[in-house]
């Protein structure tokens, strides 16, 4: 049996309020929130965020066997880098196997569809489409407004290494060229052809792919419990919608007005949490319209880690939704995006990292893999030859950290350092059962971080030289996805 | 094996120092040719009299050749050293180890330091290439890690503790404010340090070092030879330097209200010496002030104050100018600057000074008869940082 073997959903922590835009550029700018990446997170840190919490579901529901992913395959339309792949550091991320490939699904937003349906119809064990975007435009365009950033994660495979989340029941595609949106690389905004003409278009195509896809599994519409209808234009899927509620299908809330909509990344978003949220045996679809429609159809099992009646320690999209900071001012979005240039410390600019000494240090950089002394077990962050404790050289194993929970230990802000938003927040920072590191915290402001405060790392992007994307760890408040419980902390807004 | 020292084997017989400032009109070879000719003029040798020299410099020249260039020197030997922010000591204890060994009669160490043509504020590394995990934090945000955390194991309120600080920095102030080589001559007072906006932690701007450029030189020659050349020679009694490996930054057990490498460095330098009650026998010290918190912790380290102790005797006025053991009579790091390769220099001229009673009266200490002055330069990060102490004496024995 083939299906999703694990699925995740990752939001980053900070969430706009149109009436923070609205305050500043009057108007009527909606209602709601959309999600914002941080100015450390991109495309590729939000998927790996998933992609981290996916891995984790998976080797939770089958304990002792390693999950066996073949491919990895990345989609975004706000891609790191162009000419150089990004997946691969996502794979570093990830720690997944040399042997495993890792590429890109290209710069459009169809790009997850594309992974996802090949990975269902592969014969691989377990191919893992990881999906991030941010959305954002011109102040007060109708991307920045109406987008959100998220990053997704789907575990494709058989049913060999352990229970599948939900079963593959059938897919469709239907495809027809036709200029709708448009972007060229590095371009702030997003241009779009009338809106009818689109929403024409998608409404044919999303039809056509609908009909194929109950075909290709052989349902009815009325055996399908829950879709989620996906597209850059809000209405394009209306008519569709429609029908499927005369069908008695539910057409799930698409997030509009709490995250917006994220892209390349909100197909399989909105899918991961409709299989997290569907009881045992309901049957579920995507429709996803991106330069033609693509249409997917699962049945829940119950049996997978993350869905509903199997509850685990993850994270899931709803309780990301209940939690967040909405405190975000608007400036600070504009100037996170670079839509407003700031002012930075009159300190130099980082220098660019070295790409042989980051390819030799693969593990501790993208990997969060510390050394651990077998005579003294003395945990080394970096990773050390020699031991601290005792002297004793080459006599050290790997000690994976990026899941070990750590506490503050003591902190300071620095408003002197070169950062894209100051201050820094720095903290010493102790694991659980040994091993210390001096390291910037995120997701947090000022004021609510506290000794004793407990933390959990995450991937991001430290700096950008050169056009070198410069990722490393950092550590943020225990219990906002990729491991841990959510607390729901009261925390204090930023300016 | 062992710390076995040069005590009395060699001597300072002349010293220079330029005044501290933004030597706009000033650069590096500016610098080095006027520190090295007020120390040759102070020792009353000539140029060609040295037989090796030292040039201490973290950043503002590579190789010996950029003391050899400006000053024109001829076939001679000339060894840049850097130790971070200890590089002057650093080019200072190689020279008299050099002169102990007996391979040369007289030894100049330069110091140097041109830091205000960078463009930045403050001081900043040379880039290194890297995998880019290493920390961004600046040197005071670093260094604000020891407020809180003393604060915590001693319990001192963060509030007295900021006073303490403030303290720190007004002695260093009111002791730089007599000194005209000092970048920084104002008086500051407790309250309006207090008052400044916090940039690192609880730190403002007046608790870091001042960022100016300057040079300064020291000329060596064996003890026996030094009267040859001065009625009041400076005589080596300890030199020792600790490089710390590290492991503050990966230990747990480390808890920032100490500084190991400080510690070891003052206990070999002491056993050197033949020093054991440090806050008694020495008239005076020049310890390392980057940051207010450094030279409150420095005050245990050194031995000046028991552990948990010397917030109480900074307010005590302990190491005022006439205090009960003087410190940074010149006004420290905070107030005569920090152009980072002459500071462990600039340190070593004041005790010239203060030892051989010429001072200017207005902050000559009352101490000087102990005859014994520490100095104490460290670089680089709690956890992660070179030390070195070095104890000079105005009369062998």
């Amino acid at each position: 049996m083939r299906g999703l073997i694990s699925v995740a959903g990752y939001l980053p922590h900070w969430r706009l309020q149109s009436a923070a835009v609205a305050a500043v550029l009057g108007g009527n700018q909606g209602k709601g929130t959309r999600t914002v990446a941080s100015y450390d997170e991109d495309s590729l840190t939000m998927a790996v965020a998933a992609g981290r919490e996916a891995l984790a579901r998976a080797v939770s529901a089958a304990p002792g066997s390693a999950v066996p992913v073949s491919a990895l395959w990345f989609a975004t339309t706000s891609p790191v880098y162009v000419e150089k792949s990004n997946a691969p550091i996502a794979h570093a991320a990830l720690r997944l196997d040399g042997d495993v490939i890792a590429a890109d699904a290209g710069a459009g937003l169809r790009g997850a569809s594309a992974a996802l349906r090949s990975a269902l119809r592969s014969t691989d064990p377990a191919v893992l489409v990881l999906s991030g975007d941010l959305r954002t435009g011109p102040a007060g365009s109708p991307d920045e407004r109406d987008g959100g950033d998220a990053g997704a994660a789907l575990l494709v495979g058989d049913d060999t290494h352990g229970p599948l989340a939900a079963e593959f029941l059938g897919s469709a595609s239907a495809t027809r060229e036709f200029l709708d949106r448009w972007r060229s690389p590095g371009e702030l905004r997003t241009h779009a052809w009338e809106e009818r003409f689109g929403q024409q278009r998608y409404a044919e195509l999303a039809d056509e792919a609908w009909e194929a896809a109950l075909k290709d599994a052989g349902l009815d519409a009325e055996q399908v419990g829950t879709v989620a209808v996906v597209g850059p234009h809000a209405r394009a899927g209306a008519g569709l919608a429609k029908r499927l509620g005369a069908a008695g299908v539910t057409v799930a809330d698409s997030l509009g007005a709490s995250v917006g909509f994220t892209g390349a990344a909100h197909g399989p978003l909105m899918l991961a949490h409709l299989v997290e949220s569907s009881p045992a045996g309901h049957v579920v679809g995507l429709v996803s319209m991106a330069d033609g429609a693509d249409v997917f159809l699962f049945r829940v099992t119950g049996d997978g880690v993350g869905a509903q009646g199997n509850p685990t320690e993850g994270v899931t999209v709803a309780d990301q939704l209940a939690t967040g900071n909405d405190s975000l001012t608007y400036a600070k979005y504009l100037q996170w995006r670079g839509v407003l240039p700031s002012q930075p410390p009159n300190r130099p600019e980082p220098a660019r990292m070295s790409a042989s000494a980051a390819e030799r240090r693969l593990d501790w950089k993208y990997g969060f893999v510390g050394s651990r002394d077998r005579s003294s077990a003395a945990v080394h962050l970096p990773p050390a030859r020699v031991s601290f404790v005792g002297g004793a050289t080459d006599d050290m194993e790997p000690a994976p950290m990026a899941d070990v929970p750590a506490k503050v230990v003591t902190f300071t802000i620095d408003s002197l350092a070169y950062s894209p938003s100051p201050p820094t927040i720095f903290a010493v920072c102790d694991f659980e059962g040994g091993g210390r590191l001096p390291v910037e915290l995120t997701d947090v402001t000022a004021a609510d971080v506290s000794i004793g405060m407990e933390v959990q790392m995450t991937f991001r992007r430290i700096n950008t030289a050169d056009g070198i994307a410069n990722y490393f760890w950092k550590a943020r408040p225990a219990g906002r996805g990729s491991g841990g419980t959510a607390t729901g902390v009261k925390e204090t807004g930023v300016n | 094996m062992g710390s076995h020292g040069i005590k009395d084997r060699v001597a300072i017989i002349g010293m220079g120092c330029t005044p501290f400032r933004e030597h706009w009109n000033l650069s590096t070879d500016d610098l080095m040719i006027d520190a090295v000719e007020a120390g040759l003029a102070s020792a009353g040798v000539a140029k060609g009299d040295i037989d090796a020299w030292w040039l201490g410099t973290a950043q503002s020249g590579m190789s010996g050749v950029t003391l050899a260039a400006p000053l024109k020197l001829e076939g001679k030997p000339v060894t840049r050293v850097e130790n971070y922010c200890a590089t002057g000591s650093e080019a200072l204890r190689q020279a008299c180890y050099a002169v102990a060994s007996g391979a040369y009669d007289m030894a100049a160490a330069v110091g140097v330091e041109k830091v205000k043509d960078s463009g930045y504020q403050g001081l900043n590394a040379f880039p290194i290439p890297t995998d880019g995990t290493q920390r961004s934090l600046t040197a005071a945000a670093m260094f604000s890690l020891v407020a809180p955390a003393y604060a915590e194991k001693y319990g001192v309120d963060p509030g007295e503790l900021r006073r303490v600080l403030a303290r720190i920095a007004s002695k260093n102030h009111a002791n730089g404010a007599k000194n005209p080589r000092a970048q920084f001559r104002r008086e500051m007072d407790v309250d309006a340090i207090c008052a400044m906006p916090a940039v690192a932690g609880m730190l403002s701007v007046f608790d870091c070092a001042g960022v100016a450029d300057g040079g300064a030189s020291a000329i060596v020659v064996r003890a026996e030879d030094a009267h040859r050349y001065t009625d009041k020679p400076l005589y080596v009694k300890a030199l020792s330097m600790v490089a710390g490996n590290g492991s503050g930054l990966l230990d747990p057990e480390f808890d920032y209200t100490h500084f190991d490498e400080c510690e070891w460095a003052a206990n070999d330098a002491y056993q050197q010496a033949g020093i054991t009650d440090p806050r008694r026998e020495l008239a005076m010290a020049e310890v390392h002030d980057c940051f207010t918190p450094t030279e409150l912790v420095l005050m245990e380290d050194l031995g000046f104050s028991a552990r948990g102790e010397s917030w109480r005797d900074c307010e005590a006025g302990v190491f005022d100018l006439h205090g009960e053991l003087p410190v940074n009579t010149d006004g420290g790091l905070k107030s005569f600057g920090h152009p980072v390769g002459a500071s462990g220099l600039r340190m070593l001229f004041e005790c010239w000074l203060q030892l051989r009673g010429e001072a200017p009266d207005d902050r000559q200490i009352t101490t000087a008869d102990r005859g014994l002055a520490l100095t104490h330069n460290l670089g680089g990060y709690p956890g992660e940082m070179v030390s070195f102490v070095g104890i000079w004496g105005n009369r062998p024995g």
